[in-house]
């Protein structure tokens, strides 16, 4: 499902897609390639690993690959956790040029100084968010799929908003 | 407000993202069966609360997820120094405020 905003940012739910949790001590023993530095993503073809913590990934993957993810993440001889979370879930695409309006409506980090290709988990008026910046004017919010009619009522209203322009006063002074 | 650096993203990130979790270098007594009811209760519930400099545990709770350590000035609210869980206590006297 698609909503235009009137603002010209697009809010799109995307398709379901694979996604797990891996935690690790040492991420070499993983055999993967997983970026070290918290908030950098690595890309192998269609499948993103996203560095959240210091011994914490999340692995994204097309829902066709996903028997082979798991069957990687199982072969992994170290110590480790991996656990499932496709359906824990949902992502939204958020692309407009107001693209940081809209999302400072809800979050506290800088987003203007996120480079592309990078993310983080945050928070979204108080719902755990994953973020990823996938171009200057296109996010992926990734939020737990029974938070997600709040987030999304608050982006709808906040879209609304900065299509009026009622944002001037209170988001720019 | 509040800015906060975490000492494992290397970010000063909003004070939303991060939980306080007590007072900080309070170690778990290696027998608790072989202290008394007084020393117990003063391990699990007696805290200095200084007016002052304060050693104290934060979570990042909405990022890295990771325990840190920070010297707060609790009287003007304001950061001395994060540093990861398990280092020493830095030297306050060296400390200047550039954790904000």
């Amino acid at each position: 499902m698609t909503i235009a905003t009137p603002s010209g940012v697009t809010v799109a739910e995307l398709p379901p897609t694979t996604r797990i949790s891996l935690r690790i001590a040492d991420p070499a023993a993983a055999g993967l390639a997983l970026p070290t530095a918290i908030g950098a993503r690595s890309a192998e073809g269609a499948r993103t690993a996203l560095c959240l913590g210091p011994d914490e990934w999340l692995i994204e993957a097309p829902e066709a690959d996903r028997a082979a993810v798991l069957a990687t993440v199982a072969g992994i001889a170290a110590p480790h956790s991996a656990v499932e979370v496709s359906d824990r879930e949902i992502t939204y695409a958020l692309e407009g040029p107001a693209v940081l309006d809209l999302l400072a409506t809800g979050c506290p980090r800088d987003l203007a100084r996120m480079p592309v290709g990078s993310g983080a988990r945050t928070v979204f008026d108080t719902a755990q968010v994953v973020l990823t910046r996938e171009t200057q004017v296109r996010f992926h919010l990734t939020v737990w799929r029974s938070f997600a009619p709040h987030v999304r009522a608050l982006l709808d209203i906040a879209g609304r908003e900065l299509a009026a322009d009622l944002d001037r006063n209170w988001l720019h002074g | 407000m509040l800015l906060i650096r975490c000492p494992y993203c290397e970010l000063e990130l909003p004070e939303l993202e991060f939980a306080y979790a007590g007072e900080a270098h309070i170690a778990r007594p290696a027998d608790p069966a072989g202290l008394s009811d007084e020393e117990w209760r003063d391990f699990l519930f007696i805290r200095s609360n200084p007016k002052g400099v304060h050693f104290e545990r934060w979570r990042h709770v909405n990022g890295c997820a990771r325990f840190f350590n920070a010297v707060r000035e609790t009287v003007g609210d304001k950061f001395l120094a994060t540093y990861r869980a398990g280092e020493p206590r830095p030297d306050v006297a060296t400390l200047k405020g550039d954790a904000k």
